[in-house]
């Protein structure tokens, strides 16, 4: 089986574009990434959509009537957000079982501003507040007090992760906000959910991204230096927990990819470089320390205190700023985190650069649930 | 054509989700449903077992009103016309069954709420209607003992 890289990637300055379409939005990181890869829609293969909002309307289809309809097989992917991991897994696929040598992957979300989850049924009486809360702050909420219950993890802790991001970003010019959020602010904000703050929640944003993946063979023909070759692509769905029908279990999913992601890779969780994992909420990103191997479990609300994840730690997490302050649109976000990493290990990432990176990881979750994680290498 | 006994005159309301069951005699209960195989516990009706995957060997039963509180989170932000704070709660019922509700009698505030403390379901009128007016039973949970 051929060996797959990413040849070209990029992604918008994430915001919020009301008077714009999905497809233009689409379209817009489909011909950056072409760009960047050096390459014309013509010599796409295949087109790998993902997006939610308009998941039965072919935006696959309608970002090619932006930029050209030559008449490619088109694969819509909604997984929620993971539904770009998953358009881009899908490319992935298609490469390594030799079907096509280049693919474009686009992820595409143009979001309303405010709450999900906890929409009530269609007959009787809502339940939201009335049988707890299926908010998305709330349920992860709860997921985070499950790991205090286990190790203590403190409401300073996980608001700890907020201020951590919201700097990180200050670097990232395609972040939606470039703010420094002081503790006292993040945990004086006004409580969502506790222990979640309006500060410690993702942002709601507009966004798009794209890939353009390519065979070991079809590389070599081109040449390129800034090729990263992707070496783990991992997809899984949350296994059986007693309590997962009632309370969404992100963290098994996590942990089941991630050791199959290290397997296939080849690498253990030390050799990698910079991870961007999906800090929905300040809470899931202490969780999924421990789900990805960057620690102990138990050791989330220390590695957090002593900056070991912040740029310049140890390992350093979502150094684009991640959901909490680059933003989350919801079907781009699986693609804008394969663009971040790219980045750095290419070399380009400016002042917020890591390092030396080698390898790196992404990790996103689809509440349902849905766990993508790509391991990539600098060539 | 028998009177409801208990506190309740819950044959005149309807049941908040059908997990909630309102017997003709009786106090209501909550109701799983539980593999013969694996001993899986599920709330809501169901064919097959997704713990182990057999098929047509789940027997509905009658979840524990007694249970522990798993996690919480106080909602101070829901949507429009939902009154807030409440406390939204994950109860473990005993012998099997985990549950979420809004849990009731402690105040909405992190110190005094605590992880593993007993709690019990209680059954009251919700103080929402539907759209033809028709009243509902609903579950909340509150501290035990
Ligand atoms: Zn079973």
């Amino acid at each position: 089986m051929s060996d797959v890289y990413i040849l070209g990637v990029d992604m918008i300055k994430f915001g919020r574009f009301p008077e714009t379409s999905v497809p233009k939005l689409g379209a817009t990181a489909a011909l950056m990434a072409l760009d960047d890869a050096g390459l014309n829609i013509k010599d796409m293969e295949a087109l790998y959509c993902g997006n939610l909002g308009q998941a039965g309307a072919m935006v696959g289809q309608r970002v090619l009537a932006e930029i050209g309809q030559t008449g490619i097989p088109v694969v819509n992917c909604a997984n929620a957000c993971a539904t770009g991991a998953t358009a881009f897994r899908e490319g992935w696929m298609a490469i390594k079982a030799g079907v096509y040598d280049v693919v474009l992957a686009v992820g595409v979300e143009q979001m309303g501003k405010g709450l999900l989850g906890g929409g009530g049924p269609k007959k009787g009486i809502p339940t939201e507040g009335l049988l707890g809360s299926g908010t998305m702050p709330c349920v992860f909420a709860e997921a985070g007090m499950e790991h205090s219950r286990k190790y203590g993890t403190s409401f300073e802790q996980f608001a700890k992760v907020s201020v951590k991001n919201h700097h990180h970003s200050t670097l990232n010019p395609k972040a939606m906000y470039q703010i420094e959020t002081p503790l006292d602010t993040v945990m004086n904000a006004e409580m969502i959910s506790y222990p979640n703050t309006k500060l410690m929640c993702s942002v709601n944003v507009d966004g798009s991204a794209a890939a353009v993946l390519i065979s070991e063979r079809k590389l070599k023909e081109i040449g390129s230096k800034r090729a990263v070759k992707v070496r783990a692509s991992i997809l899984t769905s949350d296994p059986y927990q007693e309590r997962n029908l009632t309370m969404p279990d992100v963290n098994t999913c996590t942990q089941q990819a991630a050791a199959k992601a290290y397997e296939m890779a080849g690498v253990g969780p030390e050799d990698i470089d910079l991870v961007e994992l999906h800090d929905c909420f300040a809470t899931a990103e202490i969780l999924h320390y421990g789900n990805l191997g960057l620690g102990k479990p138990e050791d989330a609300g220390r590695m957090i205190d002593e900056g070991e994840t912040a740029h310049g730690g140890r390992i350093p997490v979502n150094v684009s700023g991640g959901l909490l302050s680059k933003g989350h649109p919801l079907g781009a976000t699986g693609i804008a985190n394969i663009y971040e990493v790219s980045t750095h290990l290419r070399g380009e990432a400016g002042k917020r650069q890591v390092e030396g990176a080698t390898f790196g990881l992404t990790h996103v979750i689809g509440l349902g649930s849905a766990c993508g994680i790509h391991i990539l290498e600098k060539v | 054509m028998s009177e409801p006994s208990g506190s309740n005159s819950a044959s005149a309301l309807l049941p908040v989700v059908p997990f909630l069951k309102i017997p003709e005699t009786g106090d209501p209960y909550l109701e799983g449903h539980k593999c013969q195989d694996c001993g899986a516990v599920f709330i809501g009706e169901r064919d097959n077992c997704s713990s182990c995957a057999s098929r047509d060997h789940l027997k509905p039963v009658r979840l524990s009103n007694d249970g522990e509180l798993y996690v919480f989170s106080i909602v101070h932000r829901s949507f429009p016309g939902i009154e807030v704070p409440y406390v939204s709660a994950v109860v473990d019922l005993e012998g099997g069954g985990t549950v979420k509700g809004n849990l009731i009698n402690v105040e909405p505030d992190p110190e005094k709420i605590k992880m593993g403390m007993p709690v019990e379901v209680v059954y009251q009128t919700a103080p929402r209607k539907d759209a033809e007016g028709n009243e509902y039973l609903t579950y909340y949970f509150q501290p035990r003992g």
